[in-house]
C-alpha cells in the first residue's frame, strides 16, 4: 500500500476550487500515467495531478501551493530521458498537456505563437504549406512537446547547423512561483537587460512555468541529399568528420554509427547499411540546389580522401529517406537487441572521439555490459546505449554506475555530462564530478533570485552540497576533500 | 600557447574590493565606454589578460583570454578561413574579446547568423565575492546547469568579470557579393521578405536613402543563381566593414538612437534612417527619448551616441516585475554591487 499523504484530501478539494473535477488526477489507477517521464528507471506517484486549460488556473495554482509549501513539478509530454518530470511523493505535478494550441502563426517574420503543450513536430507540420519549418528536431519529435524543449534546452540531428533550442526562440511567456508574469525575450532580435531567455531555457522547470513560446521559422531549404560512407575504422570516421568540417563544410547532419548500431538499424527497417562496416557516417547537405552540388561533391572527395571504403550518395528523395530511417530508427532498433537499454548523453570534443570510445569498450568489459554507440558527430554528441536486463537482481544499478563512469570520462575529455537530456534526476551525481562547490552555490544563488522557497522541481537539476558530499566521488584533487565543513556519511 | 594570465591578480583585486565595497570599473580596450551609464569607481584592467588558449580549426571552437585583442583573434581564425560569424564592431584596434561578449554587439550578419550570445560556449568568470567559476564548455552542446556563460553575454561584467571565453566559430563562405537596388524602404523590405523566405543566401542588409543593398555569402555557383533570381546591380563589399565598425556617417550623429524592433514593423521611407537586419534594426536620429514609441512597437531603443559619454539613461527602462528579477539576479552574482555598478541600469 501507498502511504498517503496526511492533508492529501484537504489538497485535493483545495485543487478542485481551481480546476474542474475531471482536471484534478488523485487515485492511484489515475496518478500511474504519469509515475515516470521518458527515464522509466525511476517511478513516484505525485500526491495530485492537475490539467490546467488556462493561465489563469495556473497563477491559482502556484499560489496555494506557495502558502501550502507543497512542491512543483511541471511536465510537458513526459518523453524526457533524464527524470526531469519525475513526480515528487509529496509535490503537485502540473501536466501542461492541455495548453495544446498555435495560437498565431506570423509569416511576414517567420514566427510561430505556441502554447508549451504543442508538438515539437505538429509546428513544423502546421506551418509547411507555407514553406516553413521549426528547426531542433529531437528524435522525439513526434511526442515530444515544446515546452520541455525549452525546459531542457532540446537538440536534435540538425543542431551543427542551425542551433538548439536556446537558438531558435525568440520570446517566452513565463509565470514564477510567486504568481509574477515575465515576458522574457520580445519579437524584436534582441531585449535590454540581462538575457534570461538564455537562463530560461534549459533550466529544468526550476526556475518558472512557461506558458507561452514564440519559436523561429526557417525557410524550408530547396534541397537536401545524404551522403552514406564506410569506414573499416571508428576512429578513420571520427578523423573525417573532422576533415570535412576543417574544410569549412558545414552539413546540416553529420552521424555515426558504430558496427552494432548499424546491424540493430539494418534488421530493424532494412535501410541497406554495409553490415560489414566498422562505422557508417551519414553527411548530409542542404541549401539551394546549386550549393547542395557544389558542397557534396567536395564533402564525397573529403570523405574518399579520408579513407572511406565505401561512399553512396542518394540517388533521390527515397534513397535519402531510406539511408534516414536506420538512424532514425536505432533506438528503437537497438530495443530489439536487449531487454533494454539505458541511453546516455554526453558531449566530447571531437578530436577525443577515438579515445572516448575505446575507454567506453573497456568499461564495457569491465561491467560485462553491451554497448552500442550512435554519434551526433558534427556537435560531438555522443549516445551510448548500454544494453541489460531489469529483471536480472542488481543489473540495473551497474548499469547505471557504468552509465555514470561514461560521463566521468566524457568530463575528463574535455565534455560534458549531459548535451541534450538535460540533469534531471539522471545525472545529478555527475553534476558534483562536472562543478565545484562554488559554481553549484552560484546556481543555487541563481534559483533562488526566482524560486527563494525551493519550490519549484526541487532536487532534480542542481545537486545539494551535501548530495554532493554523500556521493563522494567528487572533485577529490590532490587528496584534498572539497567540502571539509560538511559532516560525512 | 602563448599570452600573459592575470586571473590570479584579477581575482585578488576583486576580493580586496569587495571586503572594502569599492565599486570596480572593468575596462580593457575603452572601445566602448559610450554603451552604457558612466561608472565611478576603482579600475578593473583587463588589458594585458591575453592569449588564445586553444583553437582546433575543425572543432569550430576557439578559446582565449578575455582581453585578447580582436584582431589578433580574428587573424588567427582568418588563417584556417574561419570567423566570428556575428561580426562584432571594432570601434578602435583595440577591442577585445572580453569586451564583445560583456557588451553582447552584433554586427550586420546578426539577423542571418546570430548574435554574440548565439555563439557563447562557456566561460570562466569572477563572480562578485571573488570566486572563480566555470560554466558551459568547449563542446557545441551542454546542458549541465544553467547557462551562465550566455547569460554573461551583454551583462556588461555587471555579473561577473569574464577571465575566458569559448566561442562557436564557423567557416567563412567561399564567396561573398553584394548587390544594390534603387528602391524605396517599404519595397525593398518587402523584396527582401519574399527572398529570405525562397532561401536566398542572404548575410546581410541595409535600406538607405533609397538604396537597398544586400549580402549574398554561398558557394560562387549558388551566388550567381541568387544574383539572375534577384537581379540588382553587383558593387563593392566595403558597406558592410563600415557597418560591422560603425564607421558609417549615419554612426557620426551624437544624437543617435538603435531601434531594436519585430522586423516587419511599419516601415516608413525615411531617408535619414538606416535600416539593418532585415528590417530589426534601425538606426535613427533623434532629439526625442524613443523608449516610449519602441515601446509601443514591441522593440527597445538604445541611445548610441559613439563618442559622448552619457551620463543620461542608455537602455530601455525595465517594467517592474523585469527589474525586480534582474535586481534579485545581480544580487546572486555580486552581492555587494562592486561590479560595474549602474552600468546597465542606475538599480543594478
Amino acid at each position: 500500500m501507498i502511504p498517503t499523504h496526511p492533508n492529501k484530501s484537504l489538497i485535493v478539494r483545495c485543487l478542485q476550487k481551481i480546476l474542474p473535477a475531471a482536471s484534478v488526477l488523485h487515485e492511484t489507477e489515475d496518478l500511474r500515467p504519469y509515475e515516470c517521464d521518458g527515464l522509466s528507471a525511476y517511478q513516484q506517484l505525485p500526491l495530485a495531478v492537475v490539467l490546467p486549460e488556462t493561465v489563469d488556473q495556473i497563477d491559482q495554482i502556484l499560489t496555494f501551493c506557495t502558502k501550502q509549501q507543497i512542491p512543483v513539478v511541471a511536465r510537458g509530454a513526459g518523453t524526457g530521458l533524464s527524470g526531469g518530470a519525475l513526480p515528487l511523493e509529496n509535490g503537485i505535478l502540473v501536466s501542461l498537456a492541455k495548453f495544446n494550441r498555435i495560437l498565431h502563426i506570423d509569416i511576414e517574420n517567420r514566427t510561430a505563437v505556441v502554447q508549451p503543450g504543442v508538438r515539437n513536430l505538429a509546428i513544423s507540420d502546421a506551418v509547411r504549406e507555407y514553406g516553413l519549418y521549426y528547426a531542433p528536431d529531437p528524435s522525439s519529435q513526434i511526442a515530444c512537446s515544446i515546452g520541455g524543449n525549452v525546459a531542457e534546452n532540446a537538440g536534435g540531428v540538425h543542431c551543427l547547423k542551425y542551433g538548439l533550442t536556446v537558438h531558435n526562440i525568440m520570446k517566452l511567456e513565463v509565470v514564477t512561483i510567486d504568481g509574477e508574469h515575465l515576458t522574457i525575450g520580445s519579437d524584436a532580435l534582441d531585449s535590454p537587460g540581462y538575457d534570461l531567455l538564455a537562463l530560461m531555457t534549459g533550466s529544468e522547470g526550476l526556475l518558472g512555468i512557461i506558458t507561452e513560446i514564440t519559436v523561429k521559422l526557417l525557410p524550408t531549404p530547396e534541397t537536401a541529399n545524404v551522403i552514406l560512407a564506410s569506414f573499416d575504422d571508428v576512429a578513420t570516421a571520427g578523423q573525417a568528420v573532422s576533415n570535412v568540417i576543417a574544410d569549412g563544410i558545414l552539413p546540416a547532419g553529420l552521424e555515426l554509427m558504430d558496427n552494432a548500431a548499424v546491424g540493430a538499424a539494418d534488421d530493424f527497417v532494412n535501410a541497406g547499411y554495409p553490415r560489414d562496416a566498422a562505422a557508417i557516417l551519414l553527411c548530409e547537405i542542404d541549401g539551394s540546389d546549386t550549393e547542395v552540388a557544389d558542397q557534396l561533391s567536395r564533402a564525397q572527395q573529403l570523405l574518399q580522401r579520408s579513407g572511406a571504403t565505401e561512399i553512396r550518395v542518394a540517388k533521390d528523395e527515397q534513397q535519402r529517406a531510406k539511408f534516414w530511417a536506420g538512424r532514425k530508427a536505432a533506438f528503437p532498433a537497438v530495443g530489439r537487441l536487449s531487454p533494454d537499454y539505458y541511453c546516455m548523453d554526453g558531449t566530447i570534443p571531437r578530436h577525443q572521439l577515438a579515445d572516448v570510445l575505446t575507454r567506453i569498450s573497456e568499461l564495457s568489459d569491465e561491467y560485462g555490459l553491451p554497448i552500442v554507440n550512435v554519434f551526433h558527430a558534427g556537435d560531438g554528441n555522443l549516445h551510448p546505449l548500454i544494453l541489460y536486463d531489469a529483471n536480472i537482481e542488481g543489473e540495473l544499478e551497474r548499469t547505471e554506475e557504468l552509465g555514470g563512469k561514461i560521463l566521468e570520462v566524457c568530463v575528463e575529455a574535455g565534455g560534458t555530462i549531459t548535451g541534450e537530456h538535460g540533469v534531471g534526476m539522471e545525472k545529478i551525481n555527475q553534476m558534483c564530478v562536472q562543478f565545484n562547490e562554488y559554481e553549484l552555490q552560484q546556481f543555487h544563488a541563481v534559483k533562488q533570485a526566482f524560486d527563494p522557497n525551493g519550490l519549484l522541481n526541487p532536487g532534480k537539476g542542481i545537486p545539494t552540497l551535501h548530495r554532493c558530499a554523500e556521493f563522494g566521488a567528487m572533485h577529490v584533487h590532490h587528496g584534498q576533500l572539497p567540502h571539509p565543513e560538511l559532516e560525512r556519511f | 600557447m602563448s599570452g600573459n594570465d592575470k586571473t590570479e591578480q584579477l581575482r585578488e583585486q576583486i576580493v580586496k574590493a569587495c571586503r572594502a565595497r569599492t565599486p570596480l570599473v572593468i575596462n580593457a580596450g575603452n572601445s566602448k565606454s559610450f554603451y552604457g551609464r558612466q561608472v565611478e569607481g576603482e579600475a578593473l584592467p583587463l588589458d594585458g589578460h591575453q592569449g588564445i588558449l586553444s583553437y582546433q580549426a575543425s572543432e569550430l571552437v576557439i578559446t582565449a583570454r578575455s582581453g585578447t585583442r580582436l584582431d589578433e583573434l580574428e587573424a588567427a581564425l582568418d588563417q584556417h578561413n574561419q570567423q566570428l560569424a556575428f561580426e562584432p564592431p571594432l570601434h578602435t584596434d583595440q577591442a577585445t574579446l572580453g569586451g564583445a561578449v560583456a557588451c553582447g554587439l552584433s554586427g550586420p550578419a546578426r539577423a542571418f547568423r546570430g548574435a554574440a550570445r548565439d555563439f557563447v560556449l562557456g566561460a570562466k568568470v569572477i563572480n562578485g565575492k571573488g570566486e572563480l567559476l566555470q560554466f558551459g564548455g568547449q563542446v557545441m552542446k551542454n546542458v549541465a546547469g544553467y547557462d551562465v556563460s550566455r547569460l554573461m553575454a551583454g551583462a556588461q561584467g555587471t555579473l561577473g568579470v569574464l577571465i575566458e571565453i569559448s566561442l562557436k566559430v564557423l567557416p567563412k563562405s567561399e564567396a561573398e557579393t553584394t548587390l544594390a537596388f534603387e528602391v524605396d524602404a517599404a519595397q525593398g523590405h518587402q523584396w527582401l521578405r519574399n527572398w529570405l523566405h525562397e532561401g536566398q543566401p542572404i548575410s546581410a542588409s541595409c535600406h538607405y536613402q533609397g538604396t537597398l543593398s544586400l549580402r549574398l555569402s554561398s558557394t560562387e555557383n549558388s551566388i550567381k543563381q541568387a544574383h539572375s533570381r534577384m537581379g540588382g546591380e553587383i558593387v563593392g563589399n566595403e558597406l558592410w566593414h563600415q557597418l560591422r565598425h560603425q564607421t558609417h556617417p549615419c554612426f557620426q550623429q551624437d544624437n543617435l538612437w538603435r531601434l531594436s524592433l519585430p522586423p516587419s514593423t511599419n516601415i516608413h521611407n525615411e531617408d535619414d534612417q538606416l535600416i539593418e537586419w532585415g528590417g530589426a534594426l534601425r538606426w535613427k536620429a533623434s532629439n526625442n527619448d524613443l523608449f516610449e514609441q519602441a515601446r509601443r512597437l514591441h522593440g527597445h531603443a538604445t541611445r548610441y551616441a559613439l563618442r559622448a559619454a552619457s551620463r543620461q539613461q542608455v537602455f530601455q527602462p525595465l517594467q517592474p516585475a523585469m527589474l525586480a528579477i534582474h535586481k534579485r539576479i545581480k544580487q546572486a552574482f555580486d552581492p555587494h554591487s562592486i561590479l560595474n555598478p549602474c552600468r546597465l541600469y542606475e538599480e543594478l
